[in-house]
C-alpha cells in the first residue's frame, strides 16, 4: 500500500496530439493518500476511465510520471504494480469455477493453497457467492459475474490499490446498495486506497471520503461532498453535483454586489474585479421563495416527493428554487438568496471573494 | 365446431422433394443398386445380394487403404490445428499489416485443387523442382516417386501449406472476438501468458475451432485430387488413400459393384465421425453451461 502521485501527467490516444483538444487527458499533478476512499466523478467521456487506466498501468501516459510511495512505475507492467480493478463490465474466466476466479489472482501470486482457500471462502461470504462456488461461471447472470469481478479485484490484500471503474452499473438497484456498503466496510477493515469511477453523484458522495471531479479530461475539484456542494470550484461541478444542479444566473461584479440587469443582489463579500463571462451561483436549496424579495415569474412547480422544485424565470434567466415541505408559493411570489451562499465564476472558475464579512480570509478551494 | 381436416399444404414440399430427388437420392440410389447387383454391361444386372459388401468388409486392400487415410488425418490434424492457432495468436490485430496477413493466409485457399497438386508436383521434383533440386543438391536423398516416406512428407506438407490457412483464418476470428476488457483484467490478475491463453483465448476459440476440427477432418478424409496429381497414390500403394483406391477400383478396373459396396461404406464411415464429433461438440458446451 502507498501513497499514489500523477506528476505532471497528460495522455493523448493520438500520436502526435497537436492542440489541446487532442488529449483525453490534460496536464495535471494529482496525489492520491495512502488508505483514502475517492470517488472519481464526471460525464461519460471526461477521462476517468483513462486516468484510472493510467494508474493502473493498463495505458502508458504520453508525458509525466506515476509514482507509488517513491517508486517510479510509469514504465512497469501492470503485473508489476500489484494494483486491483474492476471494470464496468464482468469479466469472468468461464471454463474456471466461481472458486478458481475468485482464487486466481492468489494463485498468480504463488500463495500458500491453505491461505488461498481461506481468503476465497471470506471473499464468497462478503459476495453473498459461498453456495456457488463449485459451480462454472460460465452460465451465471450478468450481476452474479459482477459480484465474482469484484471478488477478484478484492482478494489479494497487499495491493497497491483497488480501482473500480463504474462496477455496479449491471447491478440491480437493492444489491448495488448492498455492494457499496460492503465496499465501505472492506475500506474500513483493510484501509486500501480506493479510486471508484462512477457518473452518479449519490455513489460517489455514500461512497467516499474524497469526491474528485473531472470535467473535459482535467480535474476540476477535488473535495469532500460537502465542499463539492458549497464551494464548487467550477460551474461543471455546481451543474453535476446537487439536484437540481446550480442556478448560474449571468451577472456584473462591483465590490460586494451583482447586478442583474438592474437588480442588485448583495453576495456577503468583496470581490476584486473580475475577467470574462461572469456569472453568480447559487443552490436551489438556498434561494427562497416568499411575499417579500425580488419578483420573479414561476413557469412551473415540480413534485419530487419530499420537496417541490420550482422552475422559474428571474431577470430574463431560468433558475431553480427548492421549497421546502409544507410551504406553497405565495400568490405574489418573490424571491430572495441566502447570503453568504452566493459563489462567483469568470469564465466558469470560482472566484475567491478578497474577504467575507467578520473578517479573514475566506478558507474556500483555490481552482487547479 | 368440427375442425376442418386439410392436409393439402404437403403438396407445397413438392418441388423440393422432385429437385432433392435428383440431385441426391436418385443417384446415391444407383450406387445402392450397383452394390447389390452385378453387371457386365448392356444393362444386364444379377442380384448379389450383400456379396460385395462381403467381400469389400474382407478385403486387406481397402483395410490398408482405410489406415493410410486415418494415418493420414492425424496427422495433419496434428500439424494444421496446433500450427494455425500459433499463427493466429502471431498475426497483427489492426491495422494494414492485419489486412496484408489476411490476404496473405487466404491466398493457397484459392488455388484449385488440381493446381496445388500440380504446383507441388513440379516443386518437389528431382530434375527442375525448385524444392526437389534444391534438396539433390544439398545432398539429400529426396525423391517423392521412388521413397514412400518421402511421398508421404510431400503430401502432408502440401496438405499443410494449402490448409492451415482455414484454422488460423478461423482461430483468428475467435480471438478477434475476445473483448479487450479480459486480456486487462488478466494483466490486473497478474496472469502468465500460459493462463491468458488456457483461460482466455482458448475458451473463446473453442467454437471454431472444433468446427476447425471438423472441416479439416471430413477434408482430408476425402482427399483425392492433391495427391492423385503429384503421386498418383504411389510409390506402389504407400499414397493410396481411400478416394484414390475408389477411383482406381471404379474407372480403372470397372469393378462397379465393390466400387458401390465401398462407397457406401465410406460415406456412412464419415457420417458416423462427423455425427460423434457433433455429439462430443454439444456435449462439452451443455457441460460447460451447467
Amino acid at each position: 500500500m502507498s501513497r499514489i502521485t500523477l506528476s505532471n501527467l497528460a495522455h493523448s490516444y493520438l500520436a502526435n496530439p497537436a492542440s489541446d483538444a487532442d488529449f483525453a487527458l490534460k496536464q495535471m499533478d494529482h496525489v492520491w493518500d495512502d488508505g483514502g476512499a475517492y470517488a472519481l466523478l464526471g460525464a461519460s467521456g471526461c477521462g476517468k476511465t483513462t486516468l484510472l487506466n493510467i494508474i493502473s498501468g493498463l495505458v502508458r501516459p504520453s508525458q509525466g510520471r506515476v509514482l507509488f510511495g517513491d517508486r517510479d512505475v510509469t514504465d512497469a507492467e501492470t503485473s508489476a504494480r500489484n494494483i486491483a480493478q474492476v471494470f464496468q463490465f464482468p469479466v469472468v474466466y468461464d471454463t474456471m469455477t466461481v472458486r478458481d476466479n475468485l482464487a486466481f489472482p492468489l494463485r498468480n501470486r504463488g500463495m500458500d493453497a491453505a491461505y488461498i482457500a481461506r481468503r476465497v471462502d471470506q471473499i464468497a461470504r462478503m459476495i453473498g457467492m459461498e453456495d456457488r462456488l463449485n459451480r462454472k461461471a460460465r452460465g451465471l447472470t450478468a450481476d452474479a459475474k459482477q459480484k465474482i469481478s469484484l471478488g477478484r479485484g478484492m482478494v489479494r490484500e497487499d495491493v497497491n490499490a483497488i480501482l473500480f471503474d463504474e462496477p455496479l452499473t449491471v447491478i440491480d438497484p437493492h444489491m448495488k446498495w448492498e455492494l457499496r456498503t460492503q465496499l465501505k466496510d472492506l475500506h474500513r477493515e483493510f484501509g486500501h486506497t480506493m479510486i471508484y469511477v462512477t457518473h452518479d453523484q449519490t455513489e460517489a458522495l455514500t461512497f467516499a471520503q474524497k469526491v474528485v471531479v473531472m470535467h473535459e479530461g482535467r480535474v476540476v475539484q477535488m473535495g469532500t461532498p460537502e465542499e463539492l456542494f458549497e464551494t464548487p470550484a467550477h460551474t461543471f461541478v455546481g451543474y453535476f453535483i446537487g439536484s437540481p444542479g446550480m442556478n448560474l444566473l449571468d451577472a456584473e461584479i462591483t465590490g460586494s454586489e451583482a447586478h442583474l440587469q438592474g437588480v442588485s443582489v448583495p453576495l456577503g463579500a468583496v470581490y476584486g474585479p473580475t475577467t470574462g463571462r461572469t456569472q453568480i451561483g447559487i443552490r436551489p436549496d438556498y434561494v427562497t421563495v416568499s411575499d417579500e424579495g425580488l419578483p420573479f415569474t414561476v413557469k412551473r412547480v415540480e413534485d419530487v416527493g419530499r420537496h417541490r422544485i420550482v422552475r422559474a424565470e428571474f431577470q430574463g434567466q431560468p433558475l431553480s428554487a427548492i421549497l421546502p415541505e409544507g410551504s406553497s408559493v405565495p400568490a405574489d411570489p418573490r424571491l430572495g438568496f441566502a447570503a453568504g451562499k452566493i459563489n462567483v465564476y469568470a469564465d466558469d472558475w470560482r472566484v475567491q471573494p478578497t474577504t467575507v464579512p467578520g473578517g479573514g480570509l475566506n478558507d474556500g478551494k483555490d481552482p487547479e | 365446431m368440427e375442425k376442418t381436416q386439410n392436409n393439402k399444404a404437403w403438396f407445397l414440399v413438392l418441388p423440393v422433394l422432385v429437385l432433392v430427388a435428383f440431385s441426391a437420392v436418385l443417384p446415391l440410389m444407383t450406387v445402392v443398386n450397383y452394390s447389390v447387383n452385378d453387371t457386365f454391361g448392356n444393362n444386364e444386372f444379377f442380384w448379389t445380394g450383400l456379396e460385395w459388401f462381403e467381400e469389400m468388409v474382407t478385403s486387406d486392400r481397402l483395410w490398408d487403404a482405410f489406415g493410410r487415410q486415418m494415418l493420414f488425418s492425424g496427422i495433419i490434424l496434428l500439424i494444421q490445428i496446433p500450427l494455425g492457432i500459433f499463427i493466429a495468436l502471431n498475426m497483427p490485430k489492426s491495422g494494414f499489416w492485419a489486412s496484408f496477413c489476411l490476404v496473405l493466409m487466404a491466398l493457397p485457399l484459392l488455388i484449385p485443387f488440381n493446381v496445388v497438386g500440380t504446383i507441388w508436383q513440379i516443386f518437389g521434383r528431382v530434375d527442375i523442382g525448385l524444392l526437389g533440386h534444391t534438396l539433390a543438391a544439398m545432398g539429400i536423398d529426396y525423391n517423392y516417386t521412388n521413397d514412400p516416406l518421402d511421398a508421404w512428407i510431400t503430401v502432408v506438407v502440401m496438405d499443410v501449406w494449402h490448409w492451415t490457412s482455414l484454422v488460423a483464418l478461423l482461430c483468428y476470428a475467435g480471438l478477434q472476438s475476445i473483448p479487450q476488457a479480459y486480456y486487462q483484467a488478466a494483466r490486473i490478475d497478474q496472469a502468465t501468458r500460459w493462463s491468458v491463453f488456457r483461460y482466455i483465448e482458448l475458451p473463446k476459440m473453442k467454437g471454431v475451432l472444433l468446427i476447425a476440427i471438423l472441416l479439416r477432418f471430413m477434408d482430408s478424409f476425402m482427399i483425392y485430387t492433391e495427391p492423385f496429381v503429384v503421386t498418383g497414390g504411389g510409390p506402389g500403394s504407400a499414397t493410396t488413400f481411400l478416394s484414390i483406391d475408389l477411383a482406381k477400383m471404379a474407372t480403372g478396373q470397372f469393378d462397379l459393384g465393390p466400387a458401390a459396396a465401398f462407397s457406401l461404406m465410406y460415406f456412412l464411415v464419415i457420417l458416423l465421425i462427423s455425427w460423434v464429433f457433433y455429439t462430443v461438440m454439444v456435449n462439452m458446451d451443455r457441460e460447460d453451461a451447467k
